[in-house]
């Protein structure tokens, strides 16, 4: 199900579930100067702007969407020495609790992984073509709204 | 002829995710004025609304970007990811 066909090695969006410990795994492979590793998870609340949600849908622009990752992914190990990194995204219908996303990032010390799995999160935020769409336990289908939040956490990475 | 492409709210309120027009225009711009003219919710999603996003051949772009025959242009809402 995975739709990878750009064949970007360090970036996956897909339907399926993901899981950190085999996936922190293939990351390291063949690294033996990695001394930190950073993982975020981001997971589907079942509140949102003081609404239950009982189905998160989500959308996204097959093509444009594994460049504009993939384009984050590097700007980070522009700014970071890194020595990898991964974002996993998925799509589809979600449920509360479920994973949404992964970003995974290695490096020689543990700085560079914390700032660049930041970096990443607050970039993908704004320039990843994602969309949510909700479902309440009434029916009512809204999609979600950007947050104002999202892009002033993306300024303080300005350089 | 120019491949566009609808994303999200866009999609659902024009009523399709995709079509081809021939290729007539200088800028995204130019493309917006002629979608316009359809009318209604056409006239309101890609003139009058502020959210308004536009990617030319998958990169962020603004009414100001040249597009020529063969590009594909998407239009669609501030994204919301992650």
């Amino acid at each position: 199900m995975a739709s990878n066909h750009t064949a970007l090695p360090f970036i996956k969006v897909q339907q399926q579930d993901f899981d950190l410990t085999s996936e922190m795994t293939k990351l390291r492979q063949g690294h033996k100067n990695i001394g930190a590793v950073v993982s975020f998870i981001g997971t589907v609340r079942d509140m949102n702007e003081g609404d239950e949600v009982s189905v998160l849908e989500l959308e996204h622009y097959p093509g444009m969407t594994e460049k504009a990752l993939e384009k984050i992914r590097l700007e980070a190990h522009q700014r970071w020495e890194l020595e990898a990194s991964l974002i996993i995204h998925r799509i589809g219908k979600l449920y509360p609790a479920d994973q949404i996303v992964l970003v995974a990032v290695a490096s020689q010390h543990r700085e560079n992984a914390f700032y660049a799995a930041h970096f990443i999160m607050d970039y993908l935020k704004t320039n990843a073509p994602f969309w949510k769409k909700e479902t309440l336990p009434n029916g009512d289908i809204r999609w979600v709204d950007s947050r104002v939040s999202d892009q002033e956490a993306k300024k303080r990475w300005a350089v | 002829m120019i491949q566009i492409l609808y994303f999200a709210n866009f999609r659902e309120l024009l009523g399709q995710s995709e079509e081809k027009i021939p290729s007539t225009h200088a800028t995204v711009s130019d493309l917006l004025v002629e979608l316009a003219a359809r009318g209604g919710d056409w006239k309101r999603a890609l003139t009058e609304n502020t959210q308004l996003q536009i990617a030319v051949n998958h990169n962020i772009a603004s009414r100001e970007t040249p597009i020529k025959a063969g590009d594909e242009i998407a239009f669609f809402p501030p994204v919301t990811g992650g």
